[in-house]
């Protein structure tokens, strides 16, 4: 099992409100932002929440994305930025 | 929609309160229960099951109580749920006190 | 979620001493429970608290102070925050993985937990209700310069900054800038400029002439 992503790798965030518990935020869904490291693979919460053993592990990525591409609002400050860690598989290539 | 949990950019959020309160013993106590039922030793709960319980508070219990109060609501949940406790020996034990 | 029928609400006072309220009652009532049923013991409960005590951002003040002082050290941290709080002798016990991000003249980190209060509790202590609170949670991600203004803090138009939001099992420390006219001062001296707020990234390190504001931050 290797990693889908690399470091400067573009990726989007997938849209999605499944039922039960997850750790990718709404307001981060959909948007585009840039690989900045690749953490390791991951037992997946998603699974470990109801008692799973959280198997196969998901790589997990530090995501780094311009705060102007998440807010409307947010016209001030072109250089600020956000960074999340985001599992693989709410990743899409770009 | 997001989530009553999830949070981040809540265009209705007010001032934050940055005034802070020492934790009661209860909810240290609180604390120390999750610590130890997750622990690698004992291992009866798991941080993720917790969130999940917390997540699953209906809306407006998640915004009315404090934090502590969110954390032993969901720590009785899950006992209940996987077992290790009732409601009536919980409910039974608390009357003694 | 089960009917609960108590006298008074959980955030009703409790006007007579003896009088327990609903949740301190809760937590006794499980927590006799478990042990009758030898899922665990006082002792552990009792050593559980002790450690949660222990912990407080004077342990973080020491990591950072060391990184001020030795860049070798700031290197280790940088790269491994977990093995290098090591060598300061602090066990971070079950945390998965701590990252230090350093803050400097272009750049200014401030953390937050969206969906819940993640926090790196080990070297910090426990996070301020603030910290926890659903407006800071809601705000400093979409306006962290006027979240930052509510703190107090003023940054240049020219610096980028920069909102950690902590998901996974990665636990996020602030490495604050070292405040200038403090190249005198010994390692010990330094660790108290470091509050845990400048920790967090809501407030920079204390200037040397700055007076300690006695504040819980500071308290074991």
């Amino acid at each position: 099992m290797s990693a889908k992503f690399k470091p400067g790798d573009s990726v989007r965030v997938r849209i999605g409100a499944p039922p039960g518990h997850f750790r990718t935020p709404t307001y981060i869904q959909g948007k585009t932002g840039s690989v900045v490291a690749v953490h390791g693979a991951f037992r997946n919460p998603e699974s470990l929440a109801y008692g799973g053993d959280g198997l196969p592990k998901q790589f997990l990525y530090l995501i780094r994305f311009d705060q102007t591409q998440l807010w409307n609002q947010y016209t001030v400050s072109p250089q600020d930025t956000l960074c999340i860690d985001i599992y693989e598989h709410w990743l899409e290539p770009i | 929609m997001p989530r009553v949990h999830d949070r981040g950019g809540w265009s209705e959020a007010g001032p934050i309160n940055q005034a802070e309160h020492d934790l009661s013993m209860w909810e240290k106590r609180t604390d120390a229960l999750l610590v130890l039922l997750a622990s690698p030793t004992k291992q009866v709960l798991r941080v993720d099951e917790l969130r999940r319980a917390i997540e699953s508070l209906a809306p407006d219990a998640y915004e009315k109580l404090s934090y502590y109060e969110r954390w032993i609501t969901a720590i009785e949940a899950l006992l209940i749920e996987k077992g290790i406790l009732t409601r009536e020996e919980i409910d039974r034990k608390a009357r003694e006190i | 979620m089960h009917e609960h029928d108590h006298a008074h609400s959980a955030h009703a006072p409790v006007t007579d001493r003896d009088e327990l309220t609903y949740y301190e009652k809760r937590v006794s009532a499980i927590q006799s429970l478990l042990i009758e049923k030898g899922l665990m013991t006082a002792d552990e409960v009792r050593r559980a608290v002790e450690d949660m005590d222990s912990r407080t951002p004077a342990l973080g003040a020491k990591v950072v102070a060391r990184a001020w002082v030795d860049p070798a050290f700031k290197t280790r941290l940088l790269t491994d925050a977990k093995a290098a709080v090591a060598e300061l002798g602090i066990d971070t016990g079950t945390l998965s993985t701590l990252v230090a991000i350093e803050n400097t003249e272009k750049l200014h980190n401030v953390v937050v937990c969206t969906l819940c209060s993640c926090y790196p509790r080990p070297i910090l202590g426990v996070p301020p209700d603030w910290y926890k609170s659903v407006n800071y949670r809601s705000r400093v991600v979409v306006d962290p310069r006027g979240v930052l203004q509510e703190f107090g803090l003023e940054l240049e138009q020219d610096v980028e900054v920069r909102v950690y939001d902590s998901t996974a099992d990665m636990r996020y420390l602030v490495i604050p800038a070292r405040p200038a006219g403090t190249e005198g001062l010994s390692e010990e001296e330094l660790a108290r400029l470091v509050t845990r707020d400048s920790m967090i990234g809501v407030a920079r390190a204390r200037m040397p002439h700055q007076s300690a504001v006695p504040s819980p931050q500071s308290a074991v």
